[in-house]
């Protein structure tokens, strides 16, 4: 029941009524409301089963140099009352900050949206979650494994105001299945389908997945740390990708000095372009910020050539650029993120890839991956439920888990083949979304393994 | 304004409702907590204000146990209707989870409890003027700002206040007020293709529960000259070397180090499975409880809810179980977990009181409190390294990845030193250490005594799905382990 029963105030009437009530001066009034419900199983029995139903405003006073923002989840009058007077309370005392983010201009917003939005998502009863989770389940139990995962189904809406005359709104759904299955001698396969309907969503096929992938793992013997050829599955460049928006696509992170990026130059193979895209259905839509701005396509790699990054109004007027849409809650001292990321296709399969590597390792996914050195994009991160040796053009055998430590740039300028499908990947901890194809890369390197007695 | 002025004295009556309306639909348990929180920050970047802000957020979740089954539903809506319907789809989920259920769901004996908690505090942070905290801020800034070639300065200061009521259908019935404090600064120097940077108290500030005396001790103005001068030193260093070596981890390094390979896999819902699409499982089995050595017998942990001033300090949990200290790892050997009132049963205990909700929109998850290691008796920092005779000295945490059964681990810190000769000589960077838990663990030979040790706060542990991102607590003083692998990235 993430939609039907809900009784929040609508968001326009909370946003005009906010803005209403800031004295004088300039104000900016975000509103959020979530409603989300998720089914969680483990050891092939659902053991979590949650929903919340909540729905805030923030409200950013600009009064000349000074800013400060306030927010509450009390959407009365009352409270709405309340959070404006702490938000001017808060400005009033702050000193001047001439590097503040200006309100955006109206001509910048203009949002009405429902793109990704999807009813039958919005109405999804915990049956249904229930009956996916089952599904899953089933497939586990029938290849003699034990699956954990979770089920989830949520309806978004964001919207913004600011008294310079900018509206803009989106509501969107989304829907997302994951499982992790787990053979007796601790062998495991994973599978992910997330979308805006929760109708595309096939538990049974993301069951066979991670059940496939599973048995095939059983039996994993070591492999010595090294530089190996490596065919990346989708996951796995998913969060690559993620990461390296983390590290580097922002035009914070860049004015900072700890990007990778350097404009108009060479920072990847010509074969890798990558672009965040919050209107391609093909991702997972957002088209506007969280400061009301509408999204711009922008290409942050094209031919392997460091084109531009992501801005909000903080980083744009400190730039000399304009907002490209990327603005975060505020008050951000993150700085903007792209988080509709898209990476060319190629041309081929990946069977044809893999048929090509005499000896290499086949990547499912990564595990707990953080960034070493932003300005050199080293990341580090482990293996995880499926990886294989490939040896003359085929999986060998199953390995245990390796450890990587690689300047994902540099590995990307190695490219050899990338695959023609692609995949939507929903992050594991960052809310990116990826669309991406499989990678075949010369010499990435893994630097360390987890050894027979200890496996992982 | 606390819970109880939004609701107008309606506490006690929405939360009988709860309770009510929960056993009406058929539940053999049920739990509501009522949760308000507030916080404040402030951030001054490069001299000049970066952001100030005020939360607020209030709402209620109701747990049910239906037929051995769990359902939960939560709502910000602070009224009867909402607390009645959310109370009906709590049970309507709790009915759907039914449909793929083993074993039915059964709570340990722990005896219901009446009482109330307050963090103790000196000076209450919110009532800390900005003006003050900005004072603070911009002198910290300013020593930073008088070494040349930097190219960001930061500090933050964070308040937070949680007002929390809990109540279940076995008659238990907890009042917490709970208050945090944290400040920390940082120092960013770039060039040359590269980025380094020093943190104080330590990489992320420091976190604690209590009042604004804590910030005031760190005293962040006296330090920021130093931490300049180190990271843009850090640009000129050469590059941490290659090999096995003796290394030291400086205290704020090791709470991230007992955090990821001690504090984790220790989460008895982790071993049992119940996280292995998301957070992992553990290598701690359960068959390993009282017989593995996990370290040295040297190594001493603690999980301590109790501790003064922790982030992971408590008076109750989220199953309102009072907060306790129990052994982890004695003489390095293995011998407690982490649990809850459903999971301390497999291990034929009652829960030892960690399960924790980081709000009113999410179900208690077991995690940690203060996980925290016992000094040694090294002494001072300057007796360990002078102990040395050769090794790698390093300090703040900079990234950090371990494996999903939490045993390859991989971190790396904001700087290193060369220990040569028992004295430190050159520094280094970018240094990077790597290991296997227990064979690290096993590796240790010296902590330092209880002079160095600083119970820190890690306020963004995440765990679970939906995530959840919690504020723990871990003890520890600088420490040495032989033959450790460092140097992994250069």
């Amino acid at each position: 029941m993430t939609g039907p029963e809900v009784s929040h105030r609508d968001p326009q009437d909370v946003l005009d009524a906010a803005l209403a009530l800031v004295p004088e001066g300039a104000a900016e009034v975000l509103y959020t409301g979530r409603e989300a419900a998720l089914t969680r199983f483990a050891g092939n029995r659902i053991h979590q089963n949650v929903s919340e139903h909540d729905a805030s405003v923030r409200v950013r006073i600009v009064d000349e140099q000074r800013t400060g923002v306030a927010s509450t989840n009390r959407l009365d009058d009352d409270g709405l009352r309340e959070v404006v007077q702490r938000a001017v309370e808060v400005t009033r005392r702050a000193p001047p900050n001439p590097d503040a983010a200006p309100l955006a201009a109206t001509e910048l917003g203009g949002v009405t949206s429902d793109l990704g939005y999807v009813a039958a998502t919005a109405e999804s009863e915990p049956e249904r979650r229930a009956a996916g989770a089952r599904a899953v389940i089933d497939a586990a139990e029938a290849a003699g494994l034990d699956a954990s995962g979770a089920f989830s189904t949520e309806t978004g809406t964001l919207a913004v105001a600011n008294s310079n005359g900018l509206i803009s709104r989106h509501r969107s759904t989304q829907a997302k299945l994951l499982t992790v299955m787990t053979a007796a001698d601790g062998s495991s396969g994973y599978a992910q389908a997330t979308a805006a309907d929760v109708g595309a969503v096939d538990p049974a096929e993301v069951g066979a997945e991670a059940a496939d992938k599973a048995a095939r793992s059983v039996g994993a013997s070591g492999l010595e740390p090294g530089a190996y050829e490596v065919l990346l599955e989708e996951y796995a460049v998913g969060t690559l990708l993620e990461y390296l928006s983390l590290a580097g696509f922002s035009g914070l992170a860049l004015a900072e000095g700890r990007s990778f990026m350097r404009l108009g130059e060479r920072v990847m193979g010509d074969s890798v372009s990558i672009w965040d895209d919050g209107l391609d259905p093909q991702g997972m839509p957002s088209p506007m910020d969280y400061e009301g701005v509408a999204k711009q396509r922008v290409d942050l790699v094209t031919d392997g050539i460091a084109q531009a990054v992501v801005h909000d109004s903080a980083t744009a007027g400190r730039l000399g650029q304009r907002s490209t849409g990327h603005g975060l809650p505020a008050p951000n001292t993150w700085g903007p993120i792209a988080w509709n990321l898209f990476m060319a296709p190629g041309s081929s399969s990946k069977t044809a890839m893999l048929a090509g590597i005499e000896r290499g390792v086949w990547v499912t996914r990564f595990h707990y991956v953080n960034i070493v050195h932003p300005r050199q994009g080293v990341l580090t991160g482990m293996t995880k439920d499926g990886t294989f040796l490939i040896e003359n053009g085929r999986i060998s055998r199953p390995i245990r888990n390796l450890r990587f430590t690689q300047s994902i740039p540099e590995a990307f300028s190695r490219i050899r083949t990338i695959s023609a499908e692609t995949r939507l990947v929903a992050a594991e901890y960052t809310g990116i979304f990826t669309r991406v194809p499989a990678l075949r890369i010369d010499g990435f390197a893994f630097t360390g393994a987890t050894a027979a007695e200890e496996r992982a | 304004m606390t819970v109880r002025s939004i609701m107008e004295g309606a506490v006690n009556d929405l939360i009988d409702l709860a309770l009510d309306v929960a056993q009406h639909a058929g539940a053999e348990y049920a739990d509501v907590r009522l949760v308000e929180r507030e916080t404040e920050s402030v951030t001054v970047k490069n001299g000049a204000l970066g952001a100030t802000s005020s939360n607020r957020t209030a709402g209620f979740g109701i747990r049910v146990l239906i037929d051995g089954a769990w359902g939960f539903a939560a709502s910000s809506q602070l009224d009867r209707a909402a607390v009645e319907r959310v109370g009906r789809e709590a049970a309507a989920i709790a009915r759907a989870s039914g449909l793929a259920r083993r074993d039915p769901v059964v709570l340990d004996a722990s005896p219901p409890v009446v009482g109330s908690y307050r963090t103790p505090l000196q000076e209450d942070p919110f009532a800390v003027g900005l003006d003050e905290k900005l004072r603070i801020l911009f002198e910290a800034d300013a020593a930073m700002g008088r070494v040349a070639g930097l190219s960001v300065r930061e500090g933050s200061m964070e308040a937070a206040r949680e007002r929390k009521t809990f109540a279940s259908t076995e008659g238990a019935r907890v009042e917490q007020e709970l208050s945090e404090a944290g400040a920390g600064i940082e120092a960013s120097a770039a060039g040359d293709g590269d980025m380094q940077q020093r943190s104080y108290p330590t990489s992320g500030g420091q976190h604690v529960t209590g009042g604004f005396e804590a910030v005031r001790a760190m005293d962040l103005p006296a330090h920021g000259e130093r931490i300049a001068e180190e990271a843009v030193a850090l640009l000129r260093a050469p590059l941490c070397p290659s090999g096995e070596m003796t290394l030291v981890v400086d205290s704020g390094q090791m709470a991230l180090q007992v955090h990821e390979s001690c504090g984790h896999p220790i989460e008895l819902d982790r071993v049992l499975g119940m996280e292995a699409s998301f957070a992992g499982t553990s290598f701690l089995t359960l068959d390993k409880l009282g017989t593995l050595q996990y370290g040295s017998p040297l190594v001493h942990i603690d999980a301590d809810a109790t501790a003064l001033g922790g982030l992971g300090t408590f008076g109750y949990d989220d199953e309102g179980v009072p907060a306790q200290s129990v052994p982890i790892v004695s003489e390095g050997r293995f011998v407690g977990y982490l649990s809850s009132r459903e999971t301390a049963p497999v291990v034929g205990a009652l829960s030892m009181g960690s399960a924790r909700a980081a709000g009113w929109n999410v179900i208690p998850l077991i995690r940690m409190t203060n996980v925290n290691l016992r000094p040694g008796e090294a002494g001072s920092l300057e007796d360990l390294i002078a102990d040395t005779r050769d090794g790698l000295f390093v300090s703040a945490n900079r990234s950090w990845s371990i494996d999903d059964r939490r045993l390859n681990f991989q971190f790396g810190t904001q700087a290193g030193w060369l220990i040569r000769n028992g004295r430190l000589a050159e520094m280094v960077r970018n240094p990077t250490y790597t290991g296997i838990t227990p064979r690290f663990w096993g590796s240790c030979d010296a902590i330092c005594g209880p002079a160095e040790w600083r119970l820190w706060g890690v306020p963004n542990c995440g765990k679970g799905e939906p995530m959840q991102t919690h504020r723990v607590g871990h003890g520890a003083a600088p420490a040495r382990f032989r033959n450790v692998q460092v140097g992994v990235a250069r």
